[in-house]
């Protein structure tokens, strides 16, 4: 019991904003038309995209050739969900805007 | 253990940087807000972009790990570079009814990301124990870097098979044993990560988490391979709320606020929506995961006995050009026929004709939820002519004709009358209350998911054969020199 405590109180900044963004995210899209439904997944496909700047962090700090080689990689890959996702999106949604 | 301190040290970079991932986070979230109604969505798209450019450049700048600056800029920008050329290129170039392909791989992408860097931060982390003597790897440091290597990995190969299906290139793999290997696969990967959690750190010794890299991964094929085609805009949305919650992970790891923000959005936003799609077909999470669709899909015997009727080119041009209200109910026939353009023209010449024409939209025609709406968007047909199911519905009873383009479950009557049929209870749109259905269709083979419907057979029905553009085409032509 003292652990998970402990725990909660080493990481509680984290926390609370985790379970206040879950409301949040659940808050922010309940109201959506369908009409929207496959735009928004794939503009949040490219929100978690977000997860680039784990990959250049490590990069930024890697020590042995497997780890650079290994980050280059990973940041090719998060770059790819994070342009690939909003440009894709944006064509998506540039359709809906050209008849009004 | 130590007790906990909280050393502050101002650094003016440090502060900038943070400034940047709050000023990131808020761009995320009216991004998502704004995404969820018309009018706004194309500058919420932008506005998330934004928030993420601004993240990723200060990071580049300002991040500092123990006193030290990113180093590698030159990799880390020739990886931007190529990363962001392949991401523009092939998103500018995908046909509009591969988009959901394309999704599942970009998600996909940002699966391994996630799984890549924790597979890189595990030797570190127990190395670092290792030195200093502790006796397991029980901690929020451990539990993050794990949950990210598992749910990442099980995203990145199941977007992956997910986009394999979309793409025709897998079937599905339905046999009632894979239901046991994947629970016992899940069941394994939860024991696995909390005996790993547990075991004494010792320097190099990296092999268990490979494994368990692995595990994860095949689990991921496991989980999508029994899940039918038709089900695969649920499994691409649930796996897209997967990965926002493997990149949280990442934000737990390093203390990073627009991760984690930008994440758990995702991953709430994400399952959200995911419920919605299952609600539209009226099934549960768990029915979709368990994969009950196609399993019986012998339900709803096909009499051989029953006749089809066909309806020529001519005729179906003077039923449609004397009706008064016409409804068109496009599905992914439409979309990989790229019919949609023709669809539109017809609606233009019928209604100079002086006939009401709308589409109605099933929530899950096509591939995507919404897949239609963005479709028929790109032929411009007006917002204001389609229609939801439910408000389509209402007037079948006094619509003409119901012209039925490449779409077949959405209007399958055993959703209404046959208990025995794997789709019954799912809400479709009643093209039996119109006064005639005119079906195109390639051939009488069954839809998407593989069950037989009986509106073909219907008195009321007749069918058009061939492929939507061409027979589009024909009957615009026909039409025209009537």
């Amino acid at each position: 019991m003292e652990e998970i405590l402990k725990f909660f109180l080493e990481y509680k900044d984290m926390i609370f904003i985790i379970v206040l963004s879950v409301f949040l995210g659940i808050e922010v899209i309940s109201h959506v038309p369908a009409v929207l439904h496959t735009p928004l997944m794939s503009g949040s496909n490219a929100i978690h995209g977000v997860v680039i700047i784990g990959a250049i962090i490590v990069m930024g700090h890697a020590e042995s050739t497997l780890s650079l080689i290994l980050g280059f990689i990973a940041v090719i890959l998060g770059t790819l969900n994070v342009v690939g996702g909003f440009v894709v999106t944006d064509r998506m949604l540039e359709m809906f805007k050209k008849k009004k | 253990m130590e007790t906990i301190t909280k050393i502050i040290e101002f650094s003016s970079e440090i502060s900038i940087l943070e400034i940047s991932y709050l000023i990131a986070s808020i761009l995320f979230i009216l991004g998502l807000k704004k995404l969820s109604h018309p009018a706004t969505a194309r500058a919420g798209n932008l506005w998330a972009a934004a928030g993420m450019g601004a993240a990723i450049l200060f990071t580049i700048l300002f991040h500092k790990k123990e006193g030290e600056p990113i180093g590698n800029i030159i990799w880390i920008v020739i990886a931007l570079a190529i990363g962001s050329f392949i991401g523009w290129y092939s998103s500018k170039k995908v046909k509009m009814t591969a988009m959901p392909q394309m999704v599942s791989i970009f998600n996909g992408m940002g699966g391994a990301c996630a799984a890549l860097i924790s597979l890189m931060e595990f030797p570190k982390m127990q190395n670092a124990m290792a030195l200093a003597g502790d006796a397991h790897m029980l901690g929020g440091e451990g539990i993050a870097i794990l949950l990210g290597l598992m749910i990442g990995g099980v995203s990145f190969a199941g977007s992956m098979i997910a986009f394999g299906k979309l793409d025709g290139r897998i079937g599905d793999i339905k046999h009632p044993i894979l239901r046991i290997v994947n629970l016992s696969f899940l069941v394994l990967l939860f024991v696995s990560l909390i005996l790993i959690l547990f075991m004494k750190p010792q320097t190099d010794n990296n092999l268990p988490i490979y494994l368990f890299a692995l595990a994860a991964l095949i689990y991921g094929v496991t989980f999508v391979m029994p899940i039918g085609g038709a089900d695969m805009p649920v499994v691409i949305s649930l796996l897209n709320s997967f990965t926002g919650v493997a990149a949280a992970m990442g934000g737990f790891l390093y203390g990073n606020q627009a991760m984690l923000t930008g994440g758990i959005l995702v991953g709430s936003s994400g399952t959200i929506l995911t419920i919605l799609m299952c609600k539209a077909m009226n099934r549960s999470l768990l029915n979709v995961i368990i994969g009950a669709f196609g399993v019986a899909g012998a339900a709803g015997t096909e009499d051989s006995d029953k006749t089809v009727k066909e309806i020529s080119l001519s005729d179906a041009a003077v039923l449609l050009s004397y009706s008064q209200k016409v409804y068109i109910v496009p599905g992914y026939g439409l979309a990989v026929a790229q019919a949609q353009h023709l669809c539109h023209e017809l609606d233009n010449l019928l209604a100079s004709k002086g006939v009401e024409v709308k589409y109605a939209i099933h929530p899950v025609a096509g591939r995507m939820p919404g897949h239609m709406n963005v479709l028929l968007a790109e032929a411009d047909v007006p917002y204001e002519k389609l229609f939801e199911m439910e408000d389509a519905n209402n007037e079948m009873n006094n619509t003409d004709v119901v012209i039925v383009i490449g779409a077949n479950d959405v209007v399958n009557p055993a959703a209404e009358d046959d208990p025995s049929s794997p789709i019954y209870g799912m809400p479709i749109i009643k093209a039996l209350d119109a006064k005639n259905v005119i079906v195109m269709k390639r051939s009488m083979a069954a839809g998407y998911a593989a069950i037989p419907n009986n509106l073909f057979y219907h008195a009321k029905n007749r069918m058009l054969f061939g492929d939507a553009k061409a027979t589009l085409q024909k009957l615009v032509a026909e039409i025209k020199s009537l």
